[in-house]
């Protein structure tokens, strides 16, 4: 479905991050690829689950998506090797810890203004320079929860970014629309990754959405690399500025 | 094969160190595991053991020796 497409995934940590599920979605449909890691201590292990599970390996780059620096060498990197930039996975969100349990209005400047800058901001400035790349038009998916629609409990300040970062999908959705660039969103259900289980009480959370949803269970990572999927395939041609929920049906449950 | 033999094969994987360094009595601290690694280790031990452990059993956990003694009770 993605033959001779080519793409970028920023944040994947490991392999029960739900960029690694994407990426492997990507990669299976034909996509050639690029995944960015943010720390030395991935890198290893990042290589070696690449070489574990893909049968073609992506081009595997340091980028931390707070420094433009690197972020410009990413793309000058990508625009060496492919020449062309078709799609761009975001997965990338942050919050310290302390912000992740108790109540919102306790949230510190300097954590608001990390979670907001890593979180939000990051989506644009990794969109951005790779305009160049992208003149024939292309999708980007970004990551969201229903903690940016509603407060739950613990969520906190990244309801507060994910709230932005879904009015940023529509405005750069409204930005690139003329030159054929779709940009949307992805918000699953929650599910086992290193982020989600530094939000105090995550295990509890999933039991609870487990009985609440009308399918009855929680998500599985495949289901989200199989929606980006669809959103980075032309099947999705006519969807741009949306949030597309992966959550069992949660979301639309009145309690 | 041993509970500990099998928490140990993983941390050392994980955190690329000698198992010979672990022992019952051995800290996250001691090992230089920081709230990431934790997590890391934690997701590890459900997958390895098929159980769940909770956030409020993973504070309480110290030691690889808490480790084990909180695995074997759960598989009992």
């Amino acid at each position: 479905m993605l033959q001779g497409k080519k793409g970028i995934v920023f944040g994947v940590a490991n392999r029960h991050s739900l960029a690694w599920f994407i990426t492997k979605a990507l990669s299976g449909a034909g996509a050639q690829l690029a995944i960015t890691y943010q720390e030395e201590r991935f890198e290893k292990k990042l290589k070696k689950l690449m070489e574990n599970e893909l049968d073609d390996q992506p081009l595997a780059l340091p980028c931390d998506i707070r420094d433009d620096a690197q972020i410009e060498s990413v793309y000058q990197r990508l625009g060496e090797t492919f020449g062309q930039l078709d799609f761009i996975i975001h997965s990338v969100a942050f919050a310290s810890r302390e912000d992740l349990e108790g109540k919102f209005i306790h949230t510190s400047r300097e954590g608001f203004l990390l979670a907001m800058e890593i979180s939000v901001f990051s989506l644009a400035a990794i969109i951005k320079p790779a305009l160049p790349l992208m003149d024939k038009g292309g999708n980007i998916v970004t990551l969201t929860y229903l903690g940016g629609q509603r407060a739950v409990p613990n969520y906190n300040v990244m309801g507060v970014a994910k709230a932005a970062l879904e009015s940023s999908v529509r405005y750069l959705a409204a930005d690139l629309g003329e030159q054929n660039i779709r940009v949307n969103a992805l918000s699953p259900g929650p599910i086992n990754t290193l982020s989600s289980r530094g939000i105090k009480g995550f295990s509890s959370f999933l039991d609870h959405v487990r009985q609440k949803t009308p399918l009855q269970r929680n998500i599985e990572g495949k289901e989200v690399g199989d929606a980006a999927l669809f959103l980075c395939s032309d099947l999705s041609r006519g969807i741009t500025g949306e949030t597309i929920y992966v959550d069992a049906g949660y979301h639309i449950m009145g309690s | 094969m041993e509970v500990l033999e099998i928490v140990k094969g993983l941390i050392s994987e994980q955190l690329d160190i000698d198992e010979e360094q672990l022992e019952m009595k051995t800290t996250f601290e001691d090992i230089d595991a920081d709230s990431l690694d934790v997590v890391e280790l934690v997701m590890a031990l459900e997958e390895e053991f098929n159980l769940e452990i909770a956030d409020e059993e993973v504070e309480k956990i110290k030691t690889i020796g808490d480790i084990v003694s909180y695995i074997e009770k759960q598989i009992a």
